[in-house]
């Protein structure tokens, strides 16, 4: 703000008119539901989850495997080319211990998080998954960890058929 | 061959976690404030160009629709552009556009947020950020990654927890000196330290707040400015880009992004060695963390070298580089696109001298803001000179 100006606008409702309702609001749910199809892409990557695979794309110009799989290439900008399976092992490239959920709401438990590095896609090639079978203290950016997937019955083809990633 | 734009008036109201005003009478009361303080009024205004974040925090659809009555648009060609948290300085580039290719000679710049309406918490609308299919199942909130990509670049560069700590020391220390500011205040490292985990190693002193609030600028092309003011702050270097929305494939120790869009900007107003130049800087601060990644984005400091500037006082209001002398995100407070609008600000009063207590020591001829937003992905950068 410039010292020249000498007012500035603005009417704070403050915690405790919002604590006794004193301000008038109009209060509204919205409820929508979607349904995304899954891609051509990632269609093919959640069947093979369901299978208990990994798999990722690659681009035959700049030879990056790449997961998550893509049709194109975003840097060569052209169609990959071949499906590669990769492993279910990985290193964690970054963590959080996270106390909070969607809504920042507080979590009785903390969920473990992690970009983890896949093994067998090109250096730097992550997914976001969730860490478990692990104490918070131990975790580690360059830990190696393994896919912990869900018994076959269960996995629906879904990021969640794997259950978290655990210490190896 | 673009024209030269310059800044002849800016405005801002309180910004506050909950205001009364809806987004229309904030919006206006910025905008009159920047169109009184150039000694204009709407009849002299060409077009206007209007920032705000996701629609989600509103409820509110079509919200550049919506809003734009308070915002002098009526009539008028208007545009609103979007880029995420980079909406705020994007603002002000869009309104470049309108009046360096010689369209107008006058353009209204509006940012405006409410985050308040979205209950229980702002921070649900981010949820929708994330990608819908491979992220959101696993329980995503936006503090995630931020506390991953603050976790990498403290582990790539040795930094520690404490040495982040002192930019939120610095930016609420500054803020108690702005008038708008929502969380000024005088703290420690060590508050901190012990203020609450939130998202490991984010802690709740680390974070900017969710806010509601409007900023402006006018923009004027060179003959209308130097009929306007003595003082024009010139917009001489404007630069964005952006990255894909494969954030956990990206290398979350550097804002590459931000380089780039630094480098358009320094090549524009013919920067060549920005650490010499750039006299006072507002990096986009929505974390303490991320104004050192921003830094070290914006060549005003080596990889991993930004923390040491900041505890030897280097980026103090009476150091050499002064960084974030408003406060910032994390002292002024963060409505998303007011908040990027805020730094546009705040260097037009530096350069102008019209800062009160929060001048900067040394004599500011350039100054620069940058705003970053969405999944990782955005930088936008202004340069601006007295």
């Amino acid at each position: 703000m410039s010292q020249k100006i000498t007012s500035y606008q603005g009417r704070e409702i403050t915690p405790d008119e919002v604590k006794e309702g004193k301000y008038l609001d109009i209060v509204y749910k919205f409820e929508p539901k979607y349904s995304w199809a899954a891609g051509v892409a990632i269609s093919r990557f959640l069947t093979e989850l369901k299978d208990g695979k990994i798999v990722a794309r690659k681009c035959y110009k700049c030879e990056r495997i790449l997961v998550p799989p893509r049709m194109y290439c975003e840097q060569c900008y052209r169609p990959t080319d071949e499906w590669v399976q990769v492993k279910d092992t990985g290193t964690v490239n970054t963590f959080s211990i996270s106390h909070v959920g969607t809504d920042a709401r507080r979590l009785k438990t903390p969920i473990l998080v992690a970009v983890v590095d896949i093994d067998g896609a090109s250096p730097g090639m992550g997914i976001l998954h969730n860490l478990g079978e692990v104490e918070r203290s131990k975790i580690s950016v360059g830990m190696k960890v393994q896919a912990v997937w869900k018994g076959s019955e269960e996995r629906q083809g879904a990021i969640t058929d794997i259950r978290y990633f655990k210490p190896i | 061959m673009k024209r030269r734009v310059a800044i002849v008036g800016a405005g801002i109201t309180l910004f506050r976690r909950r205001m009364l005003e809806t987004p229309k009478e904030l919006s206006f009361e910025a905008s009159k404030m920047a169109l009184d303080s150039a000694g204009l009024t709407l009849k002299d205004i060409q077009s206007v160009v209007s920032g705000s974040a996701p629609d989600a925090f509103d409820g509110v659809h079509m919200k550049g629709e919506y809003y734009l009555d308070g915002m002098g648009a009526i009539g008028k060609p208007h545009e609103r552009v979007y880029v995420g948290g980079g909406t705020g300085v994007f603002t002000p580039i869009g309104g470049w556009w309108n009046v360096a290719s010689g369209l107008y000679d006058t353009c209204l710049c509006v940012a405006e947020e409410k985050m308040s309406p979205l209950h229980p918490h702002p921070q649900y609308a981010f949820w929708s950020i994330f990608d819908q299919i491979l992220e959101r199942p696993l329980g995503t909130t936006l503090l995630w990654i931020f506390s991953l990509e603050m976790r990498r670049y403290m582990h790539k560069y040795g930094i520690k927890e404490e040495e982040i700590a002192e930019v939120a020391v610095k930016n609420k220390g500054n803020a108690v000196d702005h008038p708008s500011a929502q969380l000024g205040a005088k703290i420690t490292v060590d508050d901190v330290m012990r203020s609450e985990p939130i998202c490991e190693p984010v802690k709740r002193l680390d974070v900017s707040p969710p806010s509601d609030g409007a900023a402006a600028v006018i923009l004027a092309s060179e003959k209308v400015a130097k009929k306007l003011t003595d003082q024009p702050v010139w917009l001489d270097g404007v630069g964005w880009t952006l990255d894909s929305t494969h954030w956990t494939n990206r290398d979350l120790a550097y804002p590459e992004y931000v380089e780039k869009a630094a480098k358009m900007a320094y090549k524009m107003a013919g920067i060549k060695n920005p650490r010499k130049e750039i006299d006072v800087a507002e990096p986009y601060d929505p974390f303490d963390y991320k104004e050192l990644h921003h830094l070290e984005g914006l060549q005003l400091a080596g990889k991993g070298e930004a923390p040491k500037m900041t505890v030897d006082g280097v980026t103090q209001r009476d150091g050499d580089l002064p960084v974030c002398p408003s406060g910032g995100l994390l002292g002024v407070g963060n409505p998303i696109a007011a908040a990027g609008m805020m730094k546009i600000c705040e260097i037009f009063w530096q350069l102008r001298g019209e800062a009160g207590k929060r001048q900067v020591k040394k004599d500011a001829r350039t100054g620069l803001a940058q705003a970053w937003g969405d999944l990782m992905q955005v930088g936008t950068v202004a340069v601006m000179r007295s």
